[in-house]
């Protein structure tokens, strides 16, 4: 008999315990929420849509001035943050791995890896926060366009370390900050909501919540930390690339 | 017999699956390879930038790989290539909707004579 009409043996429907009865089906339930998880990514992806935007604007508008204020950052830090990001979200799809074959100590131990890279960004994040504090980067009262107008004279060439901008376009720069600030701040933002889930999933997971075929929250947790390494991997190369010649 | 092709086999009585539901689990491999193609590629974008090319090359090709980077953690990390076609739809639905949202603002910019467009 042809498996698409072969008859079940009659057996009761069997519930899980982690399907709620408005669903016909748990997969229903598992689909629905993975779509209501999309949703609120795109949501997400608008958001910050709005800040690429502007980014797109002024970089075209002050051009000069971006790539000044981009070469200010440090291509090694926000490289090596990348990295760190990817190296995260690996670990976090080996945990829906390992979630789904039911490995619960896997599970817990790629939980931890995923938060560990997690604060790694953040720590990385907070250096580079603070040599812009240093330098008077940070927009406000404190900015200051001295290093724009008179930039600083490199030791073994004597020459400047870069082109000297105009008083008004020098003050663009600070736009640039800006937006590298909502930028990266929301995406730190992100990712600190992100690990406070973490610790709960890390706490959840140890008890065997998520290894006896109840994975969604591992799943959409997963897909909102790929979505957070996303942006990310947009906001490197716009923000730290933009006209680099031979790494500083 | 006629249930094998469902049975898990991390659930062999299929009580967690009552509905034979199908899922594919994509391997820890796959996520390897992965792994090691966004390395590279973020490797690729450093080293591009580093080299002054024609035009607007060079913002073109950080972009192009940023995509790429994109695409592969949506189909592979996020599960996208095996998931239902309502779940894909939604993902392009959301690009699309991203892509009105930059081009009809630019539109709104360039058809006025506000700033410098």
């Amino acid at each position: 008999m042809p498996h698409e009409t072969a008859v079940h043996e009659p057996h009761e429907h069997i519930f899980v315990p982690q399907h709620r009865h408005h669903f016909e089906t748990e997969e229903q339930q598992r689909e629905a929420g993975s779509f209501g998880m999309w949703l609120f990514l795109l949501t997400e992806i608008m958001f910050f849509g709005g800040l690429f935007f502007a980014y797109l604007l002024y970089r075209n508008w002050y051009y000069p001035a971006f790539v000044v204020a981009s070469n200010q950052l440090n291509v090694k830090e926000g490289a090596i943050n990348t990295a760190v990001l990817i190296t995260s979200g690996f670990f976090m799809a080996l945990g829906v791995y390992y979630a789904e074959v039911r490995n619960r100590k896997m599970l817990v131990w790629m939980l931890i890896f995923t938060t560990i890279f997690g604060c790694a960004f953040l720590g990385v994040k907070v250096d580079e926060y603070h040599e812009k504090y240093e330098k008077h980067h940070i927009p406000g009262a404190s900015f200051s366009i001295h290093d724009f107008v008179n930039p600083p004279i490199d030791q073994k060439t004597g020459l400047p370390t870069e082109k000297a901008l105009a008083p008004d376009m020098a003050q663009h720069t600070e736009i640039f900050f800006f937006l590298y600030f909502a930028m990266t701040g929301m995406h730190a933002l992100h990712m600190i909501i992100g690990i406070g889930l973490l610790a709960w999933l890390i706490w959840r997971s140890n008890r065997g919540d998520f290894t006896d075929g109840y994975v969604a929250p591992i799943e959409n947790f997963g897909l909102y930390w790929h979505f957070v390494d996303i942006v990310w991997l947009f906001l490197f190369p716009l923000l730290y690339l933009i006209n680099r010649h031979p790494m500083k | 017999m006629a249930h094998q092709a469902h049975t898990d086999h991390h659930d062999p009585p299929n009580v967690t699956n009552p509905e034979h539901a199908e899922h594919h689990i994509v391997s820890p491999v796959q996520y390897a390879i992965v792994f090691g193609s966004l390395l590279v590629g973020t490797l690729i974008t450093v080293l591009a930038a580093q080299v002054d090319l024609p035009g607007v090359l060079n913002p073109v090709i950080a972009l192009a790989i940023a995509c790429t980077k994109a695409m592969i953690v949506i189909l592979f990390f996020m599960h996208v290539k095996y998931q239902s076609k309502l779940i894909q739809l939604t993902v392009a639905c959301g690009f699309f909707t991203f892509l009105v949202l930059i081009m009809m603002t630019l539109l709104d910019y360039t058809s006025r004579s506000w700033g410098l467009w």
